[in-house]
Parts: C-alpha cells; sequence; structure tokens
C-alpha cells in the first residue's frame, strides 16, 4: 500500500508552475519594453524576497540587514567588472555568489547566535558597517556617486550574447529578461526543493518551537547558520543580476532602508506561503515604480500602504487570496 | 591642549543630543518592548518643528537683534518637542496599539510604515531646502577656550542633556508615575491586574519617549540645520547606543551616548574612514558578548 | 553495569534544592516510576539529565560513558529521549510531520536539503506506523495545534518515542487531560513502551497506574530520592505514604485526585 499523501504532489506544482513559467516567456511579446525592464526588475527582487524568506517565512528570523547579502553581490560585480574587466555574466554571478557566501557565513555566525530582536538589531548593525565602507571609502567605491557597470560591457552564455552596437539596448532588455526569467525559475525551484526537504521541515521546526527541536535532536544554532547562508547567497544573486540593469550600484542598496523594502516586499505578498514573497516582490516593485512616477511623495504612498497591509491584510496578498479562494470553495 | 578641550566638549556635545534621542528609544523599548524604527524620524520632525517656529516667528534675517529676540527664539525651541510627543500621543492609540497581540514582527513594520510617511510629510511640510535656526547660535556668540573659539550654544545643548538626564533619572526612579512605569516595563499582566492602567501608561511612556526625540532635534537644530534624511541616519546611531548600553536602560543610553560620542570625535580624528564602521561593530561585539548590554538586565 | 547511572547529582535554585545529591541508577530494560509531591524535583531532575539545565556538580553517565558535559542534541544522540511536562510540540506542523521530523532527525536526514521529505518512503511508513500505535493516525494531516490536550500530550510522547531512544523520560504523561482520557493514555504509552522493551522512566501521579505498570519505583522528595523498590514494598512503605499524600493513614494510595 502506498503511504497517503503528505506533502505536495510534483506533477501538480509543475501543472502550476510551467504553464506561469510559459506565460512569463510570453509576456515580452504583448508588453512594451519599458514593461519588460520593470518586469526584470520585479524578478530579481522575487529572487531576493525568496531568499529572505527561507529566514523570516521558515525559520522564524526577521532579518534587518540584507541589504547587506543584495548589496555584496551588486558590488562584486561592480568591483570585477571595472577592475578586473571580466565581461562574462556567468562569472560575475559565480564571483557574486562567492563573496556573499563568505559576508553572509561571517555574519551569520554572528547573527545566530541570538533570535528576535537582538536578531534584527544584530543583523542591522552589521549591514551597516558594509554601507558604511562602501560610503567612505569612496576611492575604491565611488562614495555616494556608486560605480557604473556599462551593459555594453556585459555578455551573457560565456560571450555567446554581447550588446555593442546599434540597438543594443532593446537586445539587452530582451535578452536580460530571458536570461533572468531562467535564473529566477532555478532559483525557485531550487527553493522550493529546500523547503520541502528535510532540511526544510528542520527549519520550521525550529522556528515553531526552537527548545523542542534540540530535543528531537537537532543542532538548531547550525541549521539556523545554514538557512542563514543560503538566503544571503540568494539575495546576493539578485544583487548581481540587478546591477546591470540598473547600470550603477550606489550605497544606497547597502543602507538599513533597502532591507526595510525587502521585508515590505515579503510581507506584502505573504510570509507564510512560498508563492508570497515572488508576487510580494512584482507588486512591490510596480507599486514602487508607479508611486515614484506619480507623486514627489512617494514614500508616504508606499508608507500608507504597509500601514494598511499591516492593520487590514496581515497574511498579504497571497494569504488573503487564499482564504477567499477557501471561502468560495466552502460556499 | 585647547584643542584636546574642545574635542573633548564636542564628544560630550555630540554625546548630550545622542542621548536624548536614545533615552527615548530605550525608554519605549523598556516600557513597551517595541524597536520604534520611526524615533529618528521624530527627532528629524522635532528639528524641522524648532526651526520652522523659530524662523516664522523671528524671520530669518533676526540675528543680533538684541537679548529679548534670543530669548523669544529660545522659549520657542522646545515646540519641536512638544509637537512631537503630541504625535506620538496620537500614533500610539491608533496605530500601535490594535497590534500588541501579534508577533513583534508586525510592530516593527508598522514603525517602518510610520517612517516612511513621515519623511514624506516633513518634506511636504518644510520643503526640500534645509530649515535652519542658526541665527540662536550666531547671536549668542562664542567664549573663548585658551587661543581657540567654542560657541556658546553648544554649551546649552550639553546643559540641557545634562539636565534630561538628571530630570529622567529623577523623573524614573522618584515619582509616583515612574514607579509605575517601571512596574508595567517588568509585567505587563502583572501590572494590570493590579488595576494600573497600562494602556495610559503606555501611552504617557510613548509620548515620552517622542519627546525625547523631538527634544534632541529641537536643541541640535541652532547648531545643524535639519535635513531631509537626517532622522535615518540618526536611527543607526541611536541603536549602536542602546545596544551598547543595553536596550531598556537608562543609566545604559547615558554610558553608551558618552561612548559613541567619544568614539565619534576620535575617529573622525584618527580614522574618519572607518569611524562609523567601528562603531556598529563595537555595537555587533557588545550584543555578541553580552546581549542585554553594559547596563540590560536580562 | 547501568544504563544510566547519576552521581551526586546537584541543582539548585538559589535557596531551594530541587535536584539534591541524587543517585540514580537504570537498568536496561525497566520500567520505573518516579513519584513525589509537586515541588519535588523530578522535572528539574529529568532537566538535568536530558541537558535541559546544566547542574551544579555531579556525573551522568550512560553505559559507562560521562555525558554531563554534552549538549542537548549530542545527549539525543546519545540515546536520551523525553517528553514535557507542558506539551512541548511543533504546533505548525502537522501531526505527521511532527514525527517524521523525528525520524528524520534519528536517521540524520534532516542535512538533506536536496531531496522531498515527503517522497521519502521508509519515513513516511515508519511515521504513519508510529502514530497508529498511539491512536494519532485519523489526525494525521491536521496541524499540532488543532488537536485536542490528549492528542497533543500523546504527540509529544510519540515525538520522543520515535527518536527510539535507549532511554524514555516521560514528564507527567497524562497532567491536564481529563480522567477519563488519562487511562486510555497511559494504556497507549504502557502497550507500546512495555510491547518493546523500552527502558523507560516515567512521572506519574496516580499511583494505581504507577502500581500496575511500574518494575521499580523511585520516590522523591525535596529534591533527593526519598526511597525506591518493587511496588510492593513502596505500597508497604508508611514513610512514602505519608510524604505523597500528607498523612492521610493506611487507605493513602487508593485516594484519586
Ligand atoms: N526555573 C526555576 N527557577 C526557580 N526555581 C525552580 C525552577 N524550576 C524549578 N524550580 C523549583 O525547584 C523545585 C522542584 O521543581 P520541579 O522539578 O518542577 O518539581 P516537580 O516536577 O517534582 O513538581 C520547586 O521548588 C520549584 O519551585
Ligand atoms: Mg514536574
Amino acid at each position: 500500500m502506498p503511504a497517503a499523501r503528505t506533502g505536495p504532489s510534483v506533477p501538480v506544482v509543475l501543472a502550476v508552475a510551467v504553464p506561469v513559467i510559459v506565460a512569463f516567456a510570453v509576456l515580452p511579446r504583448v508588453v512594451d519594453l519599458y514593461q519588460t525592464e520593470l518586469l526584470i526588475y520585479g524578478l530579481t527582487f522575487a529572487i531576493a524576497a525568496l531568499g529572505f524568506n527561507l529566514l523570516l517565512g521558515y525559520t522564524g528570523l526577521l532579518s534587518f540587514g540584507h541589504s547587506a547579502y543584495f548589496g555584496m553581490g551588486a558590488y562584486t560585480v561592480a568591483f570585477i567588472v571595472r577592475d578586473l574587466h571580466v565581461q562574462s555574466m556567468e562569472l560575475c554571478i559565480l564571483a557574486g555568489v562567492l563573496s556573499t557566501f563568505v559576508i553572509a557565513a561571517l555574519f551569520g555566525y554572528v547573527c545566530v547566535r541570538h533570535t528576535r530582536i537582538f536578531f534584527g538589531i544584530l543583523t542591522l548593525a552589521l549591514s551597516q558597517v558594509l554601507w558604511s565602507l562602501a560610503f567612505k571609502f569612496f576611492w575604491v567605491t565611488g562614495g555616494t556617486d556608486g560605480i557604473r557597470v556599462a551593459r555594453t560591457g556585459i555578455t551573457l552564455l560565456g560571450g555567446l550574447i554581447d550588446f555593442k552596437g546599434s540597438g543594443s539596448y532593446q537586445k539587452f532588455v530582451y535578452a536580460y529578461y530571458y536570461y533572468v526569467l531562467a535564473l529566477f525559475a532555478i532559483s525557485a525551484a531550487l527553493m522550493w526543493v529546500i523547503v520541502h526537504s528535510p532540511f526544510g521541515k528542520a527549519l520550521q521546526a525550529i522556528r515553531d518551537n526552537e527548545i523542542r527541536a534540540g530535543f528531537v535532536g537537532i543542532r538548531v544554532r547550525r541549521y539556523r547558520w545554514i538557512a542563514f547562508v543560503i538566503s544571503g547567497c540568494f539575495t546576493g544573486l539578485a544583487g548581481v543580476l540587478w546591477v546591470p540593469l540598473n547600470g550603477l550600484t550606489t550605497p544606497d542598496i547597502l543602507y538599513w532602508p533597502f532591507s526595510g523594502e525587502i521585508v515590505f516586499m515579503t510581507v506584502l505578498g505573504g510570509f507564510r506561503t512560498f508563492t508570497g514573497p515572488i508576487v510580494g516582490a512584482i507588486a512591490f516593485n510596480y507599486l514602487k515604480v508607479y508611486a515614484v512616477a506619480s507623486s514627489q511623495y512617494w514614500q508616504m504612498v508606499l508608507g500608507c500602504v504597509l500601514v494598511v497591509l499591516v492593520m487590514v491584510l496581515p497574511t498579504g496578498i497571497v494569504g488573503t487570496l487564499a482564504r477567499l479562494g477557501g471561502k468560495l470553495r466552502r460556499g | 591642549m585647547d584643542t584636546l578641550v574642545i574635542q573633548t566638549l564636542n564628544s560630550i556635545f555630540y554625546a548630550a543630543v545622542l542621548f536624548l534621542i536614545a533615552a527615548g528609544l530605550s525608554l519605549i523599548y523598556g516600557v513597551m518592548r517595541i524597536v520604534n524604527l520611526a524615533h529618528g524620524t521624530f527627532y528629524a520632525l522635532g528639528a524641522y518643528v524648532s526651526a520652522w517656529a523659530v524662523g516664522t516667528a523671528f524671520g530669518l534675517g533676526a540675528s543680533g537683534s538684541g537679548n529679548l529676540v534670543l530669548a523669544g527664539q529660545l522659549l520657542l525651541l522646545p515646540l519641536g518637542a512638544i509637537a512631537v510627543a503630541a504625535v506620538g500621543a496620537v500614533i500610539e492609540p491608533t496605530l500601535l496599539r490594535p497590534l500588541y497581540r501579534r508577533p513583534e514582527e508586525y510592530v516593527l513594520l508598522i514603525t517602518f510604515g510610520m517612517l516612511m510617511i513621515l519623511e514624506d510629510a516633513m518634506k511636504f511640510l518644510f520643503g526640500g531646502t534645509p530649515l535652519s535656526a542658526g541665527s540662536i547660535m550666531d547671536s549668542m556668540g562664542s567664549i573663548r577656550i585658551g587661543s581657540l573659539l567654542y560657541p556658546s550654544y553648544n554649551l546649552v545643548v550639553i546643559g540641557v542633556g545634562i539636565m534630561a538626564a538628571i530630570g529622567l533619572w529623577w523623573f524614573i526612579y522618584r515619582t509616583r508615575f515612574g514607579i509605575i512605569l517601571r512596574a508595567t516595563s517588568q509585567d505587563r499582566r502583572m501590572a494590570s491586574a493590579l488595576g494600573l492602567n497600562v494602556g495610559r501608561v503606555y501611552v504617557q511612556a510613548f509620548a515620552i519617549g517622542c519627546f525625547m526625540a523631538g527634544l534632541g532635534g529641537a536643541v541640535v537644530v541652532p547648531a545643524q540645520a535639519a535635513v531631509l534624511g537626517m532622522g535615518v541616519d540618526a536611527l543607526i546611531l541611536a541603536f549602536v547606543v542602546i545596544v551598547i548600553g543595553g536596550l531598556g536602560s537608562l543609566e545604559g543610553a547615558l554610558v553608551g551616548a558618552l561612548i559613541v560620542g567619544f568614539v565619534r570625535t576620535a575617529g573622525i580624528q584618527f580614522f574618519a574612514e572607518i569611524e562609523l564602521a567601528v562603531l556598529y561593530l563595537i555595537a555587533a561585539a557588545v550584543l555578541l558578548v553580552r546581549p542585554t548590554g553594559l547596563f540590560g538586565k536580562a | 553495569m547501568a544504563l544510566l547511572q547519576t552521581v551526586d547529582l546537584k541543582r539548585y535554585f538559589g535557596e531551594t534544592r530541587a535536584v539534591d545529591n541524587v543517585n540514580l541508577s537504570i537498568e536496561e530494560g525497566e520500567f520505573v516510576s518516579l513519584v513525589g509531591p509537586n515541588g519535588a524535583g523530578k522535572t528539574s531532575l529529568i532537566n538535568v539529565i536530558s541537558a535541559r539545565l546544566t547542574p551544579e556538580s555531579g556525573k551522568i553517565i550512560i553505559k559507562g560513558e560521562d555525558i554531563t558535559r554534552l549538549s542537548v542534541t549530542q545527549r539525543v544522540r546519545a540515546g536520551i529521549a523525553r517528553s514535557f511536562q507542558l506539551v512541548n510540540v511543533f504546533d505548525d506542523l502537522t501531526t505527521f510531520d511532527n514525527v517524521a521530523l523525528a525520524i528524520f532527525s534519528r536517521e540524520g536526514k534532516t542535512a538533506h536539503l536536496g531531496t522531498l521529505a515527503h517522497l521519502d518512503h521508509a519515513v513516511a511508513n515508519e511515521a504513519d506506523a508510529v502514530l497508529k500505535q498511539f491512536g494519532l493516525a485519523a489526525k494525521r494531516g491536521d496541524n499540532a495545534r488543532d488537536l485536542s490536550q490528549g492528542e497533543r500530550k500523546l504527540l509529544d510522547v510519540a515525538l520522543a518515542y520515535a527518536l527510539k531512544p535507549k532511554l524514555l523520560f516521560l514528564d507527567e504523561p497524562t497532567s491536564g487531560v481529563s480522567t477519563r482520557d488519562k487511562g486510555q493514555i497511559m494504556d497507549t504509552i504502557a502497550s507500546v513502551v512495555r510491547g518493546e522493551g523500552i527502558t523507560a522512566v516515567i512521572v506519574e501521579h496516580d499511583m494505581d497506574v504507577v502500581f500496575k505498570y511500574s518494575d521499580r519505583i523511585v520516590v522523591m522528595a525535596q529534591g533527593a530520592i526519598l526511597a525506591q523498590g518493587t511496588p510492593d514494598e513502596i505500597r508497604k512503605n508508611e514513610q512514602v505514604a505519608m510524604v505523597l499524600l500528607g498523612s492521610s493513614g493506611p487507605d493513602a494510595f487508593t485516594r484519586k485526585d
């Protein structure tokens, strides 16, 4: 007799995920260049938020310092492109994720010694070390001007695709869209496996009851550390992908309010669901872009959204939709 | 020698302002267990309101028109603190109170939302250009320290800082309200079981905390113009102070502010590039070795 | 050689001697009841042995090996598992996942992050078997927080049991449960533990139950072991009766609470 169902069925998940990815793949044919560009931003932030939520949603740790890992990825790319004249995006990803891995391992080792608000403050303080260095060592980092990374200097797929010559901007946006979409799909799949693995279950157990987790033999601190590093690497990858798109990296992405934005995205989508951070990141990106475009007081708009969200819809977009869906089905 | 005295005064000046901000942050954390991310923005709001009040009442070119004007300006300064306290008294019951039963993440997030709203509200109300009450500083002149000049107003700020520390200490340890405050901070449920009105204690504690932040802004604005973003910067330094001193401890805020003040002055002098980084690292190290800070209790 | 041996184990809370010079020895395969009035130090003793608390002094020895300095997880690996007086489970995981997690942990599989937990059929089958043994099979898909108090107590025990420990401590597995469910829970536990010859130490207040199931009874009072022996020996011990039930006389042990 086969064991009764205990988890999501892989075919069903694929049946949902594949059409979504296909729909994303078709989108650039439907929407214009600018919208396509916005979607790339949305997808990169989605990778960052997915990583962040491994800590918040699955391990129960609220980091207020994820700007550090996003920024680490971004600055690594800027450095190696500028100083080592690296062109290959794959090399950038490798270097960016590697450097994020190192810094996340270091910071994480320190931070997982605490939980709750102390954890939040520690992550924040350490992220601000990086910010202040980026800010102050202007002869290395360009200070507040940041470092330019020209998309014309970047090649994809080991040099197969480059963006020199006329019409290159358009070419870049479309090619890069698919590049980021592919990486997003891989990241989401990886993360999905991680949270549904025995390790992912152990993290959720730690989130629910860290004391009991220890008494079933889980090495709580060690696992939190591993989760921290994985989380940082995903966010670092997002930072790497963000740079060529943005064309510039500045200390703003290391500054603590950017960490707040990552938290915001995740809660907007709903941190108790797997898809919440993805939906939240894409939605947040639109929200911010349109708020910035329509008013100089965009921060106030975002702030009000956040306040309403926390007060009225604490489970976020996905959580709320799931509840409504459940109600409809039950009649 | 003279420079040493000046540097020491600078450190204490800086510590005094930081103490005002951090003591408020710490008080709010101590009583309500809330980490208020909008606290730095309250400080900025205090600075703006005071600068605006002084500027509106006396015009911009009013410097040097006699002692009466100066006295009037000085009297208007605390307006910033009062305004911020009022804002706090409105925010606590409306935005924070409904969230106390929820996980602490939500309270943290809502204070982040408040930060965003208030930052833009200040931009809307006071415009994008810096607002200063520098005329006060100018008309108070300088005192001579050896062969160097030092602005007299800075001494006023130091004085306010010292008075605030003493006042707060007296208030918390020597008044009836202070006893209630400490009881509530120790055990909220016990306090309410004993018949204390916890809701009222919370709104008062929050308003006082906000008042301190606003006062910090009010006293600093004659020396440094109010600019957008000053609150976001200040918050992190205030964090460093209370992490070093101990979350929720008044003595800790004082000692933490002095440490940060002196390290910062030394940093600007000797290791300008890593001055901020050093402060954050000190905070991280303290949190690691003594999570409750130098003066905090578990 | 005894399975567990504590040597002059001490743990004080200020003036309170929660564990006071305890020399407890447990043989392999024994079913031992730990009894004593509230505040006698039963929970504290289990806490010290399971590394929830660190002892002031003394030693804890498992099969000749000193484990006094080992961490919680290391002691789990050394074969000590426990349940809790106040329910301590993973509230937002399903009943099934609670038990499966313990099995994954025992098998060293919680470090696997590239495989899907629910596709591990060996673990799933074992988890379902454990749930069945504890009468929780019907609740496998419910979150632990939605179970009844009695079911939660059973799940707490099942978590410890699923670790296949050498030595199982059960701290008041029937506390906070209605009298009606009490008997059923104890029967379930006894049949599982006795059925497989697991070495178990159980804290229980109901002396009928204690006399019925135990090989040996250890009586604690004020942090120290007051007496120990077979059910018959303890039944005849008047000093124990006095301590356990105040001074209610010869029929002390038949009183129900
Ligand atoms: N964490 C603690 N802090 C202070 N005293 C404690 C603590 N835990 C237990 N005690 C005290 O130790 C004694 C033994 O308690 P406990 O081990 O819970 O007894 P039992 O489980 O036999 O009822 C009691 O007097 C109790 O008040
Ligand atoms: Mg007990």
